[in-house]
């Protein structure tokens, strides 16, 4: 049986773990701290599928019907 | 006085120190007042513990019935008793924890472990509740504890304060005794922070006496005192602990002591939690339940939602609503009376001491009700004294001035559903007894004059006034945040008015015209178009008032004809306005109405909320002035149609019944044929309805031919002001299949399976089942008339039962949805916690009472201003 990505399926946004220097860009520009974002568990099937580690950012790129694409920001806990 | 910051609360549980230290009066007896009536004696009433009665003075904080707060005191309890709210805590200790030695049954270990896991998560501001439930959970099952190792029995716990372990039954001394063994550091694991609660606190030693503030007695109108129900059950604690005490002292046997100890824990139960189940609730000698501690708070009516979160307000008016149409719609119509009880402070300083003296000095309305002095004590201006007052007035006090026109009031009917529902409007005073307001803005009220109240309230500071004025002003509100389109508007008369005013040529002469325009807020009125015979047309008067904007589209009245004629459509169904001229097609509820309204949101996208109010005022006068000139009624005659009419009508429905009857034949001897996916009773009840329905139309279709387009009730209809083709057919022609949850009627007699005893067992033709051939004109006949109440029926219980859960499902959006803000970045945080919610709010940052049909961007209005003349082409080609 070939591996299936969650990431494939039409549902599911793109999620992306962020890099150290892209992660303090977002947090200046929004300022604010880290445990202010929205969460995610780090057993979360697609925190498990890209390899997010507690304390990780991520970002998720999906399509709004109010605004085309719209970026949102997870923590990993 | 520095107003002071609360900076942090804490919840403990109170210790019997605490409570013998903070109280000032030990009670001894069951006696609240002495033969003399008023005297209150050393007991229940009293000694020191507050003052109600007027005139008497308090212990030694000396205030008297306004100013003490009441104090505490205490009742001994001759034996502890269990605290019926931490019953099933106390038991879930006492499984926890060893009956020999007292410590938590867990490894020192495991200990540690759940123990740094709640204080983790109390660090992250989490939840520890899921741990302690944990704790609870795998302790409750160990039968040998870890470090003495005794054997552990069953606890098991009954309502509502009865603890048994195993077989035996355990008193609350025996509870208290091995609560007093659990060590403090064990206190951490189990949630409980011991800096704030001993076990042992929680099985009452020493019972608080609530002050005698928070249960007045009340004075009936015979004269007698009756006590409030918190006194009457401390009474009753009090006499069963002085028995108690008698009884042990005189060395009664065990029995009699058990008794008169379940007897004293039922009553402090009862009087913590009178709702408690399991055990009967303390009654009055009416019957009636009293209403003790936990009831005080809890639910709608209770402290928190009754008291806290709402309360019964000053300078609040309330009466019932009528319209006028003369008023603007930023203004409220507020009778005399009211305006003379109402009162808005003027706080008097150098520059506005000479106009408070004014109104100080006038002896009608309006002037000054009351004046607040430095001391603050508060002064009734009254033709005596008036000028005594206004001579000794400084700055720094405070002259409450009575309401006048132009001041800023919130408006707001109940239910209170979306911000709209409270707005702000400028006092207009007067004569009679009603609120009155402009009709074009009942929509967001959803109010109408069939006995409606609403209620009024007066901001009282300046800041307060401002905030009212500039937030919450009519103009603001004009568009509504569910659809981005405009929610004040045109309605009923409006719309016919209107109507009546645009269609076709309507000619009127000078003096018509100066009527129709007399109260307009407009510069000048045009030349005549018949400029030999100095006669205006109906589209003229109109285009007085709009400002200048360019239009076109199809109007309500639009029959929706296969080929759209456009500019020369023969019904002036399209709409054409062109720099504030309206050239061709009538003005109905597409234009002006309170839903639709597509010049009012043209106008509040060109040009703001202050042209648009202008606007709407100025079509509100002029359309009932229109109606007003034209007339315009309805009467039983408008129902009529000919007699060919009827006939016609009749043929119809006759064949209509008889194609039913075709069908169940068909049915029943087994032709008919199922459609795809539904069995074969569905399909014939399908068809049936569906059969029945088309004849009702066609019905509805003669008649409104035979009607034509003078008559008042198919005006409205077409127009958009009020009602629909469906009414019309209903009251002329026939009104057709009643139907209970979307079928037509079946219930009745089961058995015999009919509906009523009229019609054979088993009979499914349209007047058995509902079909009401007549119309409401020509009357119903009694089987008809019954079925039409069972459909009606229906209607209004769905009706009253849609309310109730409608106003539960906003009240649990509201609760979870009020602590949300946008920040000043677009984002929508929490409050308190500032935890985003949405990085940009709605995902696009649109306010939406400000956009486009609920749209972020309007394209084609950018591109039409941007490209003008070019984009029509465009358009026109896209076409």
């Amino acid at each position: 049986m070939s591996k299936i990505r969650l990431q494939d399926h039409i549902l599911v946004p793109k999620h992306e773990v962020m890099s150290e220097e892209e992660v303090e860009k977002v947090l200046n520009i929004l300022k604010i701290n880290k445990e202010q974002l929205p969460k995610i568990k780090a057993e979360d099937p697609i925190a498990k599928e890209i390899g997010a580690k507690v304390g990780d950012i991520i970002r998720i790129e999906r399509e709004s019907p109010t605004s085309g694409k719209s970026t949102a920001y997870r923590l990993v806990v | 006085m520095i107003p002071k910051r609360i900076s942090s609360i804490r919840f403990e549980v109170l210790s019997p120190q605490e409570i013998r230290r903070m109280s000032v009066s030990k009670i001894i007896t069951p006696e609240t007042y002495d033969d003399d009536g008023f005297p209150i004696e050393a007991g229940l009433m009293d000694p020191k513990l507050g003052v109600i009665d007027p005139g008497l003075r308090c212990k030694t904080c000396g205030g008297k019935a306004g100013e003490c707060p009441g104090h505490f005191g205490h009742i001994e309890l001759a034996a502890p008793v269990i605290h019926v709210g931490y019953a099933k805590l106390i038991s879930k200790l006492l499984s926890s924890t060893c009956r020999e030695c007292g410590r938590v049954l867990l490894r020192e270990s495991r200990k540690e472990e759940f123990i740094s896991e709640i204080e983790r998560r109390k660090s992250l501001g989490q939840e520890y509740e899921g741990v302690v439930k944990e704790v609870f959970r795998i302790t409750k099952g160990i039968k040998k504890c870890p470090h003495c190792g005794a054997d552990q029995f069953d606890i098991k716990f009954e309502k509502p304060t009865f603890i048994y372990e195993g077989e035996h039954r355990l008193t609350p001394k025996d509870v208290r005794e091995r609560l007093e063994r659990i060590p403090t550091d064990d206190l951490l694991v189990f949630g409980l922070d011991p800096k704030a609660v001993r076990p042992e606190w929680m099985v009452l030693t020493v019972l608080p006496v609530p002050p005698v503030t928070v249960r007045p007695s009340i004075i009936l109108e015979t004269g007698q005192r009756s006590e409030d129900d918190l006194t009457h059950k401390l009474v009753d604690i009090i006499r069963i602990n002085q028995r108690f005490i008698e009884n042990k002292e005189a060395g009664a046997p065990q029995l009699i002591l058990e008794d008169l100890w379940e007897l004293l824990q039922y009553h402090v139960t009862t009087y913590l939690d009178n709702e408690v189940s399991g055990i009967p609730p303390a009654r009055h000698r009416s019957g009636r339940p009293l209403k003790t501690i936990a009831q005080r708070l809890k639910g709608k009516e209770g402290r928190f939602r009754g008291s806290l979160s709402g309360k019964r307000v000053n300078f609040s008016a309330r009466t019932v609503i009528s319209p006028d149409p003369n008023l603007s719609i930023m203004e409220v119509g507020v009778p005399i009376t009211i305006a003379q009880e109402l009162t808005v402070p003027i706080y008097v300083t150098p520059s506005n001491i000479e106009e408070a003296r004014e109104y100080i000095l006038r002896r009608e309305h309006p002037k000054a009700n009351y004046v607040i002095r430095n001391d603050g004590r508060r002064i009734r201006v009254l033709d005596l004294n008036a000028e005594e007052i206004a001579e000794r007035l400084e700055p720094g006090w405070i002259v409450e001035r009575q309401l006048k026109d132009g001041d800023i009031v919130l408006f707001n009917r109940q239910p209170s559903l979306h911000r709209m529902s409270i707005m702000a409007h400028y006092v207009k005073v007067l004569p009679y007894k009603t609120f009155r307001l402009n009709p074009a803005v009942c929509p967001p009220y959803n109010a109408d004059f069939d006995g409606d109240e609403m209620n009024l309230h007066v901001p009282q500071s300046l800041e307060a006034q401002a905030e009212a004025k500039i937030l919450m002003a009519i103009q603001e509100h004009i568009l509504s945040p569910r659809f981005g389109g405009p929610i004040i508007g045109g309605i009923h008369d409006h719309i016919s008015g209107l109507y009546l005013l645009t269609r076709g040529e309507r000619k009127f002469n000078r003096e018509e015209v100066i009527y129709l325009t007399r109260r307009l807020d407009i510069r000048e009125i045009p030349e005549p178009k018949y400029k030999d015979d100095d006669l205006w047309t109906g589209k003229q008067i109109f285009s007085t008032i709009l400002p200048e904007i360019s239009l076109e589209y199809k109007a309500e009245i639009c029959q929706g004809c296969e080929e759209c004629k456009g500019e020369n459509c023969e019904y002036d169904a399209y709409v054409i306005i062109k720099k504030g001229e309206l050239l061709k097609g009538t003005i109905d509820e597409k234009s002006v109405g309170a839903f639709k309204g597509i010049i009012i949101d043209e106008i509040m996208r060109k040009y703001g909320p202050e042209e648009t109010r202008k606007f709407i005022d100025n079509m509100t006068q002029l359309s009932i002035r229109a109606i007003m000139n034209t007339g315009f009624s309805f009467g039983i005659s408008d129902e009529e149609i000919p007699e060919e009419a009827i006939q016609q009508i009749k043929e119809v429905l006759d064949g209509a019944e008889k194609k039913v009857d075709e069908l169940i034949q068909q049915y029943r001897e087994g032709n008919l044929e199922p459609m795809p996916g539904r069995s074969i009773e569905e399909t014939l009840e399908m068809k049936i309805m569906q059969e029945l329905g088309r004849a009702r139309d066609k019905a509805g279709k003669i008649a409104s031919k035979y009607l034509g387009m003078e008559n008042s009730a198919v005006i409205m209809a077409v127009s958009g002001a009020r009602g629909s083709m469906l009414n019309l057919t209903q009251m002329a022609a026939c009104i057709g299949q009643q139907s209970v949850r979307g079928e037509r009627i079946k219930r009745g007699y089961t058995y015999t399976n009919r509906t009523l005893s009229h019609f054979k067992p088993g009979e499914l033709g349209s007047r058995a089942r509902g079909f009401v051939r007549s119309s409401y004109k020509e009357g119903l006949k009694p089987i008809e008339f019954f079925f039409h109440s069972i459909g009606g029926r229906e209607g209004l219980v769905d009706t009253a039962v849609r309310t109730s859960q409608s106003g539960y499902l906003q009240r649990r959006l509201i609760n979870a949805l009020q602590d949300l803000k946008v920040d000043y970045d677009g984002t929508v945080k929490e409050q308190t916690s500032n935890l985003i919610v949405q990085f940009k709010y709605g995902e696009d940052g649109v306010d939406p009472m400000k956009s486009f049909r609920g749209k972020a961007v309007d394209v084609r209005r950018i591109m039409r201003e941007v490209l003008g003349e070019e984009f029509e082409e465009i358009e026109a080609k896209e076409k």
